[in-house]
């Protein structure tokens, strides 16, 4: 009998949401901010991936000669670095890295921070108790210091990144989730479900997930561009990316000190940087507007 | 009020037993042994085996870590590794300096994050509204160390008004606040001050928006009080959020400065920190992040506090 319920209660569900979600992007396609925000996405992205393509020099090809050329210097539009190395090439290329790290650990986190907030606001009780003071005591940490805590602790490199910015992302999108998900499980229809017999993995799958995932996601988008900062921020530090790799929180790092001979191009990776996370932050207050979530 | 504030103490101290839990086992995700640091790579085993007691490295880990912790609670931090000396004391001295760049910082950014947030709350959807809120959007999207180094590229290197980097001409531990110190101090807290101006001018356009939505505004204006009366108004019904969003900032940045440390060379903990790593100098790791972390607690707590206090509809429990 539960079988048959719960099979006819996402039929409902799906019939009724085209509507929102083609709302959604309705809403969305007419905000032209947002919309020049996810442009300027996509054509990060596809830089990324089209890097060997787009890039005129070998990123990683550097001549003792022709250090720290200025920007438009013949054949080197945006000049050299310190070690001669073409720059556009290098922030062409530098976008697959500065991407990866600063972008993956948001999407991971949400999977964990969601699962384990809708646990604990599903289940409640002591439960809820143990896991949310858990969280908590991450959630005491400010971010930065966290991130460097971790990476600093488990040593340089990609891997160690990545992994210590997922778990600074993990604890707020957990309080997110936990708290919305603790709404929807007092409402009527929640209480209805149950009555009704119906299993706590089905009430979680059919009424909790789809009210809970919205504000959750919105809220997790918001962090991309945290988390941009905060990536490029370790390599900055010496904790991200090793050298050559082209990234651009590492470039600012080795540029640093051509900030005397030549500033303009000392100054692009960050250039870079501000302009991923100032998209990625229009795009998500376009969504949060779109899917009317409120702060 | 003195119920809630004890609760609240009560709920914080899991918290920070929590913190130092954490802090405790850092040393003990860092791969490798913490005592190639300090012993030569040919040290015999039984010299390791004594080193290893004297650190008390030997001992089950719940056990080393309440003697960290007894030891903590007295203000032994152990030694640096590195130097050898107490960590305590480079962290005291650390601790004042970063307090004075994030203090400053948190000023700046207060100042201007409320003037531009309660005028875009005011002339909301207006030319300027939307100029403050680009303003605040480029605020909290713009790497601040790379910031850093722009304003150390324009003030320091090209116009030569201010210096690059430093703590001061008296080094880490002079400080006079005057000029000769205070041109030090100028560019790392304007770029630090970014942070909180970009959040403080986010709460309050939101906050004065919907205050002036508010009925017993539009009442006011019915009996007739003019529009400075009104603003008084708005201004006491907002001040508490704005308070305590300022205080979290001050926590926050005291934490995060590590990055506008480094870019100025500012002698604080950041800097200590950054040191730290790269030396792997664990016990100083360990200090410096639990005095941090356990500050943005505190400063948690003291915000939720005296907001209540100010403001009882906080009051939740």
């Amino acid at each position: 009998m539960t079988a048959a319920t719960a099979a006819d209660i996402p039929v409902a569900a799906i019939a009724r949401s085209p509507g929102y979600w083609s709302g959604v992007i309705r809403r969305l396609a007419r905000d032209p901010v947002a919309m020049v925000a996810l442009a300027v996405i996509v054509g990060l992205v596809l830089m990324a991936i089209l890097a060997p393509y787009l890039a005129p020099n070998d990123p990683a090809k550097g001549m003792m000669l022709r250090r720290l050329k200025p920007v438009g210097f013949p054949g080197f539009p945006l000049g050299t670095d310190e070690l001669g190395r073409d720059m556009l090439s290098r922030l062409i290329h530098g976008a697959r890295l500065s991407l990866l790290m600063g972008v993956t650990p948001v999407p991971i986190a949400f999977v964990i921070g969601a699962a384990i907030g809708i646990t604990a606001g599903y289940v409640g009780g002591l439960t809820n108790t143990l896991i949310m003071r858990t969280v908590d005591v991450f959630y005491a940490f400010p971010s930065v210091l966290l991130a460097v805590a971790l990476s600093g602790a488990l040593g340089a490199g990609l891997t160690n990144a990545l992994v210590s910015l997922t778990l600074v992302f993990v604890p707020p999108i957990a309080r997110v989730a936990e708290s919305v998900t603790t709404q929807v499980r007092n409402l009527d229809y929640v209480d209805a479900a149950r009555a009704s017999g119906a299993p706590a993995f089905t009430i979680v799958r059919v009424h909790v997930l789809g009210n809970v995932l919205g504000p959750v996601f919105v809220y997790a988008t918001s962090l991309v561009s945290v988390s941009m900062i905060l990536a490029s921020g370790l390599s900055f530090l010496g904790l991200g990316v090793r050298p050559p790799e082209p990234e651009w929180g590492l470039m600012l790092n080795t540029l640093r000190t051509a900030i005397y001979t030549q500033p303009l191009v000392a100054a692009l990776p960050g250039v870079m940087i501000f302009i991923t996370s100032i998209a990625f932050n229009m795009f998500s207050d376009g969504l949060r507007g779109a899917m009317d979530v409120k702060s | 009020m003195l119920i809630y504030a004890v609760k609240r103490l009560a709920y914080m101290l899991p918290v920070a037993v929590g913190v130092s839990i954490v802090c405790f086992l850092l040393v003990h995700i860092a791969p490798g042994d913490p005592l190639t640091a300090v012993l030569p790579s040919d040290a015999s085993a039984e010299l390791q085996a004594q080193m290893r007691a004297v650190y008390g490295f030997d001992r089950p880990l719940p056990v080393q870590y309440g003697l960290w912790a007894w030891r903590v609670l007295h203000g032994d931090f152990g030694a640096s590794i590195a130097t050898g000396r107490p960590v305590a004391g480079e962290l005291a001295n650390a601790v004042v300096n970063s307090l004075i760049l994030a203090a400053v910082a948190t000023l700046i950014g207060f100042f201007f994050g409320t003037l531009f947030g309660v005028v875009a709350g005011y002339f909301r959807g207006s030319l300027i509204d939307r100029l403050c809120s680009t303003l605040s959007v480029l605020g909290v999207s713009v790497p601040h160390y790379w910031l850093g180094m722009v304003l150390v590229i324009i003030f320091s290197v090209e116009l030569g008004w201010l210096p690059a980097t430093g703590g001061g001409p008296g080094g880490s531990a002079g400080r006079s606040f005057d000029w000769a110190y205070l041109q030090y101090l100028l560019l790392p807290a304007i770029t630090m001050s970014v942070i909180p101006m970009g959040i403080v001018a986010r709460t309050l356009r939101a906050l004065v928006g919907d205050i002036l939505n508010q009925e017993f505004i539009s009442a006011l204006g019915a009996k007739g009080l003019d529009h400075a009366g009104i603003f008084r108004h708005v201004v006491k019904n907002a001040a508490p959020t704005a308070f305590a969003v300022m205080g979290l900032q001050l926590g926050y940045l005291l934490g995060g400065s590590i990055l506008i440390e480094t870019v100025f060379a500012w002698p604080g903990t950041g800097f200590l920190l950054n040191a730290a790593i790269f030396q792997r100098d664990l016990p100083l790791l360990q200090g410096t992040i639990l005095v941090l972390a356990l500050f943005f607690v505190g400063v948690n707590l003291m915000v939720d506090i005296v907001q209540t206090a100010v403001d009882p509809r906080m009051q939740r429990a």
